[in-house]
């Protein structure tokens, strides 16, 4: 990838190659900024952020952050006439930040009392208090004050042609990993009511019950809503500077009656607002990005939306450019949940190219917990993300659900299993096809159908095009076709369960309990900071996974039990010696000065048969004595039965062998060649890398053991190593297979002649 | 809290605690959204719709949880659930920099909207509007 020309005569490079290698590492795609607060690049503070200050009069703000009343822009004057509390600005802004710092981390200090204290203390003393969090910090304190005390996750449902039979079979994919909120999105804003359109029919099928949007501009969004072909949204973007606010459209107070609009049709709002938003619009009036944020929070406390989504969001590459740009975004979220505010934590932008980072990135998250962790988890493919590629995404589902099971952490999603979602996949065009037919959208071919059921993203189908789904948008919208028409559609044509997990929906629309703070909606029910509210006072208390919760997180694939590993392995139950192998009495010590003792371990051939390499015994025992030979020795067979350990395997091989020289094997396929007069663990050769010993190292081995006989010491065997990840793919076999050597160890037993007779090895064991 | 009997937040959720305070616009009960209801037609899009007395339960709600702003914010949709969708995204045009010429545009619309549909609380707010932008010169045409 890199422009640059590659030296290819490194003698003559006054360059480390490592470097060279660094540089084709993906983190290397990354870019990364230096400070500079003249140009908006401070990440906690900056020279030009305002002294935290407060003055209220006659119970008027009149300075706020060294600014008067007179001077106030739109955001100071929103944030003075509806964030601050005037009962509670006197008593918190006098409090020293070091010690309402300390409160959020306190234990014993209750969340509300805390809450309590934010609504009067101004953006810049907001940020200063954060600011004194280490990264561990702030990730304590957000687990003790966000606001839910169950954490969710949101998905994006979103592909590339727009196509509403993907999506559709995407979105049952996402309600069935346990997303509890899908957001969708198009290519081409004219496709927008058909997206709504699939997307809530998607989502009825399976599970049912989570609520989704329709991300567009905000009229539209409204409609789409009010048709109730979406039950939240998340547009209502905010910004940290006037000018930035007016460059974006908007105002506080057109953001404010949005919000309410949202609500007077029973939709779940939430603003967005992220750090380097106003960075990226050019209009940060050198301010640091903390500070901003901390602006944009107060602004939206200000306003009444229940929630955010905060964290970075589209600036989150910006800000992690910087340094310590993750520990702000963490920091921002903090200050959403201190005021109060449901958090969809952002991590819904790939940050870096690097792996680690995006694990890195993620990792605090999972261990407090959120609202709603990703504000948007890819859970199509990158390249079917409208959005752009989220921090996660459909290639990385399983690596995040082993992260679940690694921390013990409940990340929101559950594992799924090939068939249920093959169902789910079929259920959801079929229901979609008859959903579009009924209402009179068009005819779906079966063809097309099935294309998406096994396709993993759009380049696989043969389905609609972006602009076959245009027209159909447009009938949805002009005929003004609304989801009780779609529940309607379901239930004419036997899909049922479908219309109903949509009519609950539609019902909990009258109620509007989902429009309280962090509400999301689970079996049917609603849950939010009301009935679920967060009360982490340490351990014992706050969210723990119930048990059956944590078996669900347990789900993932290809879990090894011992019955499977041993089933694959081919061990014999019975322990059944092999007929290549016949115990032929007490082992004695040779005589013959050229002899090489093998010394095989307990269950060698009898209840294991092959090494983890996959090689059958039979065929490394060959190799070996082929090697032994081939050097001039003579090979000799014996069965230890005191020890399993390779290291005494040997030894006690090379104590019998005539020679002095033995070879010590388990049955995984572990050698070492040794010496009699050696320590037990200062041996001549060890293959202690058994997954990677091929049968010409065991041939190799066994001729040098003949060469040492003759007093030669021959080059070592190298069994090569590429840094594979040995334990994590072998250990899970390797302890269970070597249990059962350790279980047949008789600790006083005798060495036991064999009697090699390849020419009686079973057929089956040949591969 | 659960020690006082009367709070609204034992009213929460109202579905499932107090399903009987709600109704839908056309004055049914929660009970009576049923597939068979709408099937048959006695439920509609209509009804799939949340009432200004639903939105001020749960502003009583919002309050009782400490979350004033929150209830501010649904007092303001109860005035608006009458106001049609169109009137409501012309305000928020309005509301949009630069889009009403003067401060006038801006209280003559949060006079309609007190007048017409007793909106007062979103006038307020819309009056509160006008006196900032005109300080910060927020009446410039921007296309």
């Amino acid at each position: 990838m890199s422009d640059l020309p590659r030296d290819d005569a490194p003698q003559n490079s006054n360059r480390w190659r490592r470097f060279a290698e660094w540089d084709e590492r993906p983190l290397r795609h990354d870019l990364f900024a230096a400070e500079n607060p003249e140009a908006g690049f401070s990440v906690f503070h900056s020279p030009y952020d305002p002294a935290p200050s407060l003055s209220i009069e006659g119970g008027r703000v009149t300075v706020m952050d060294g600014k008067p009343a007179a001077d106030f822009d739109i955001l100071d004057a929103f944030i003075a006439a509806h964030h601050i509390d005037p009962d509670m600005a006197a008593t918190a802004m006098a409090m020293d930040p070091g010690d309402i710092a300390r409160k959020l981390v306190d234990i014993n200090v209750p969340r509300q009392e805390l809450e309590a204290l934010a609504r009067g203390l101004t953006p810049a003393r907001l940020a200063e208090v954060v600011g004194r969090l280490s990264a561990l910090e702030i990730t304590f304190a957000y687990a003790k004050m966000r606001q839910r005390q169950t954490p969710g996750n949101q998905a994006h449902v979103t592909n590339a042609k727009d196509d509403p039979l993907q999506l559709a079979a995407d979105a049952a994919v996402a309600v069935a990993l346990g997303f509890d909120e899908i957001e969708t999105t198009m290519r081409v804003a004219s496709n927008s009511w058909a997206n709504a359109l699939a997307c809530t029919v998607g989502a009825a099928v399976g599970r049912g019950g989570v609520l989704f949007q329709c991300s567009i501009e905000e009229a539209e969004e409204l409609q789409i809503g009010l048709a109730g072909l979406a039950s939240y949204a998340e547009t209502v973007s905010v910004y940290g500077t006037e000018r930035a606010f007016i460059d974006g459209d908007d105002t506080p107070w057109s953001k404010a009656l949005l919000t309410a609009a949202y609500a007077s049709r029973g939709i779940k709002a939430r603003c967005t607002s992220g750090a380097a938003s106003e960075l990226l619009m050019g209009f940060h009036e050198q301010r640091s990005l903390l500070y901003l944020e901390a602006r944009c929070l107060c602004l939206q406390r200000a306003m009444g939306v229940q929630g955010t989504q905060n964290g970075g969001i589209d600036g989150a590459p910006l800000t992690a450019s910087m340094a310590g740009g993750v520990r702000e975004l963490m920091a921002e979220n903090l200050i959403a949940v201190w005021l109060g505010l449901e958090c969809a934590s952002g991590n819904d932008c790939r940050t870096s190219e690097s792996e680690i980072r995006v694990g890195a990135k993620i990792t605090p998250y999972l261990l407090a917990g959120s609202d709603l962790i990703c504000s948007g988890f890819g859970s199509i493919k990158k390249y079917d993300n409208s959005f752009n590629p989220s921090l996660f995404n459909g290639e990385e589902i399983e690596d995040y659900l082993l992260l679940q099971r690694d921390f013990q952490t409940d990340g929101g999603l559950t594992p799924v299993e090939e068939d249920q979602v093959l169902g789910l996949r079929v259920r959801a065009v079929e229901a979609l096809a008859a959903v579009m037919e009924e209402l009179g959208l068009g005819s779906v071919p079966r063809a097309r159908m099935m294309s998406v059921v096994f396709a993993s993203g759009s380049e696989e189908t043969e389905s609609y095009t972006a602009g076959e789904v245009t027209p159909i948008s447009a009938a949805i919208k002009a005929r003004g076709l609304t989801a009780i028409d779609v529940v309607r559609a379901l239930a004419r044509r036997g899909f049922t369960q479908e219309a109903e997990n949509l009519l609950l929906m539609l019902r909990q629309r009258i109620s509007g309990d989902y429009l309280q703070t962090s509400a999301m909606v689970r079996d049917g029910r609603v849950m939010s900071a009301i009935n679920d509210p967060n009360n982490y006072s340490g351990p014992g208390t706050g969210y723990r996974m119930p048990e059956p919760r944590w078996q669900a997180v347990q789900g993932i694939r290809n879990v090894l039990t011992r019955e499977r590993v041993l089933a694959a392995e081919n061990v014999g139950e019975g322990g059944a010696e092999a007929d290549w192998l016949v115990p032929a009495g007490p082992a004695e010590k040779g005589v013959n000065p050229h002899e090489v003792v093998i010394g095989v371990s307990p269950g060698f051939g009898r209840q294991l048969h092959q090494t983890t390499a996959g090689h059958a015994l039979a065929d490394v025992v060959a190799a070996l004595v082929g090697g032994i030979t081939a050097g001039g020795g003579t090979a000799r067979v014996v069965r230890m039965l005191h020890t399993a350990d390779t290291s005494f395997l040997g030894l006690a091989a090379a104590r019998l062998s005539g020679s002095g020289f033995g070879i010590g094997i388990q049955a995984k396929g572990t050698t070492v060649l040794h010496q009699a007069d050696r320590m037990p663990h200062m041996n001549l050769e060890l293959f202690s890398n058994a997954p990677l010993a091929g049968l010409d190292h065991y041939r190799a081995l066994g001729r040098n053991a003949a060469r040492h006989t003759f007093g030669e010491a021959p080059e070592p065997v190298m069994v090569p190593t590429h840094g594979e990840a040995l334990g994590a793919r072998f250990h899970v076999r390797v302890a269970l297979l070597y249990a059962i050597e350790t279980g047949l160890i008789e600790p006083g037993g005798h060495p036991v002649e064999l009697d090699y007779r390849p020419e009686m090895r079973a057929p089956e064991a040949a591969q | 809290m659960s020690a006082d009997p009367m709070s609204d937040l034992d009213l929460y959720p109202v579905a499932e605690k107090a399903p009987e305070r709600v109704r839908t616009p056309t004055g049914k009960p929660l009970s009576a959204l049923t597939l068979d209801a709408v099937l048959s037609g006695d439920i509609g899009a209509e009804d799939i719709a949340i009432t200004p007395e639903a939105l001020m339960l749960q502003a009583k709600i919002a309050r009782a949880a400490g979350r004033a702003t929150l209830a501010e914010n649904f007092e303001r949709a109860a005035d608006l659930v009458r106001v049609p969708q169109e009137l409501i995204l012309d305000t928020y045009e309005l509301l949009r920099p630069g889009r009403a010429a003067d401060a006038q545009q801006l209280l003559d619309r949060a006079a309609l909207l007190r007048r017409d549909y007793g909106a007062a609380r979103v006038a307020a707010l819309i009056e509160e509007a006008a006196a900032v932008y005109a300080r910060r010169g927020l009446f410039v045409k921007r296309y």
